[in-house]
């Protein structure tokens, strides 16, 4: 009973070093805060540059035997080549690597080390992205293709009201994975210094001298977003199924 | 006479794979308006191709289309209104899954017509009500059997106000009961005097709603006749061998 109660009184004195005095919890809620904000900003970027690439990629892919030489062609290929090389560069180096050259060197300009990180981040996942998308496209049946050209929608129109929204469909889950990798892959922008959510529970470490309590809470916190967006996202893709029933 | 030609087809080619497979080999054709065309043809004979390349679908190697006295296999026409005024049905249906039997007939109108909604939705209705399927507005294409399926892609293209209409093998995929359904609207477009042009294995249906039966075999029209004329006196061999075969 003795030592029970001496681990209790450890532990809230502890808990008081790490999270009450000098107002430490704040380390967490203002790295949660930009961890938040980056996953959300990188997914935004993310999503767009992924859905460039993947249609650049899917034309690209579709139209090789039919378009006819000529400017268009042309432009298409080109267009294509640059996405695969943005493609290999950012799959083919560490996102370290990319935040820190990010940070203090390609885009230093922009002065704001969150803005940076969002940036870094949504390029990062873009590529990812992009492949999950343009396998979501190339899933689709050609034949659903051919119906929406046939009707006289040209290539752009047909992508956008017939086949990306079933392709989004089939991805969601891949899409989802993403996401998730996103929220954790942020903690790395402690590196950078930026005051993410990871780097909040290590700046508690540094002043306490206690790295069990604010670590456990780090990681207790990252399991909770992604257990409620995992939910949110099986949500929204039981609403998108329940139409195809 | 020549005004009454919708679509003239000269000198049509489709080699696929780098000119080894020769789908089509000089192809020519007239469809006039308020024609039933039917194309039957063993299959590989080019007649689901030489119907894909009338509106382009298939991009020809060599030949010219002429559909409403312009050349729309010239790079420089804007094949996209075209097509809006040729629907086309296909085999498989496809409906596009994700959307409402009424959004999939909105859809087009409202995005490439800029008709409104209501007016989009009141065509569509009253074409559901002539299929008999107004019920199923509201239902999603998984909903459907493969009869009802068809039926819609049939209305979906008509909501459009096409002045022709393609089908590719229509009733190939459907179960034998439901072959009928289909057939039953396809006959009754035929009667509005809708121009159409049918590939299909329905002989019955060549006989009986056909103006004109066109053969074709390893590429080429081989023969070309009234269904009548067409199907008691073929004249070229293979004709009399397909028949005997399908009859």
């Amino acid at each position: 009973m003795g030592a029970m109660t001496e681990w209790w009184l450890d532990f809230q004195d502890t808990f008081y070093r790490c999270f009450i005095e000098d107002d430490r919890w704040k380390y967490l809620v203002r790295g949660l805060g930009n961890t938040l904000l980056i996953t959300f900003f990188a997914l935004i970027l993310g999503v767009v540059i992924g859905v460039v690439v993947a249609m650049v990629r899917a034309s690209y892919d579709k139209n090789k035997d039919e378009t006819r030489p000529g400017f268009g062609r042309w432009l298409l290929g080109f267009f294509n080549g640059l996405c695969k090389i943005y493609l290999t560069v950012i799959r083919g180096t560490p996102v370290v690597v990319q935040l820190l050259l990010g940070v203090f060197a390609i885009l230093l300009f922009l002065g704001n080390d969150v803005v940076i990180a969002c940036i870094v981040f949504g390029v990062n996942s873009g590529a990812y992205v992009a492949e999950i998308i343009r396998s979501g496209i190339m899933s689709i049946d050609e034949g659903q293709f051919e119906a929406g050209r046939s009707l006289g929608f040209n290539y752009i129109q047909t992508m956008r009201y017939i086949i990306i929204p079933q392709a989004f469909k089939n991805v969601l889950p891949a899409l989802a994975n993403e996401f998730i990798v996103l929220i954790k892959e942020t903690s790395v922008a402690g590196y950078a210094g930026i005051i993410d959510l990871t780097k909040g529970g290590d700046i508690i470490r540094g002043r306490t001298f206690e790295a069990f309590m604010p670590l456990i809470a780090v990681a207790a916190i990252y399991l909770v977003l992604v257990v409620f967006f995992t939910w949110l996202v099986g949500k929204l893709e039981r609403r998108l199924r329940s139409s195809e029933r | 006479m020549s005004d009454n030609v919708l679509i003239r087809v000269s000198g049509l080619c489709k080699h696929f794979a780098g000119g080894d497979v020769k789908a089509l080999n000089g192809v020519s054709a007239e469809i006039r308006k308020g024609e039933v065309v039917v194309v039957i043809g063993p299959s590989g004979s080019g007649k689901s191709t030489f119907l894909r390349c009338l509106n382009l679908l298939e991009r020809p190697t060599a030949g010219t289309i002429t559909f409403n006295g312009a050349d729309i296999t010239d790079p420089k026409v804007d094949i996209n209104i075209h097509r809006q005024k040729m629907g086309m049905v296909f085999q498989h249906f496809n409906l596009f899954p994700h959307m409402t039997i009424l959004e999939n007939m909105t859809l087009a109108p409202m995005k490439l017509l800029g008709k409104t909604r209501e007016a989009a939705e009141s065509k569509a209705m009253a074409l559901l009500d002539r299929v008999g399927l107004a019920d199923r507005a509201k239902a999603y294409p998984s909903q459907l059997s493969g009869g009802q399926k068809q039926r819609i892609a049939i209305v979906r293209a008509l909501c459009m106000e096409p002045e022709v209409m393609l089908f590719d093998e229509p009733t190939s995929a459907l179960d034998p009961e439901m072959v009928g359904e289909v057939l039953e609207v396809m006959k009754d477009l035929a009667h509005e005097g809708m121009t159409m042009v049918v590939v299909t294995h329905e002989m019955g249906f060549a006989r009986e709603v056909g103006s004109r039966v066109i053969f074709m075999d390893g590429g080429v029209i081989v023969e070309e006749n009234e269904p009548q004329q067409l199907f008691e006196h073929p004249q070229s061999e293979r004709l009399q061998s397909f028949l005997a075969k399908v009859l």
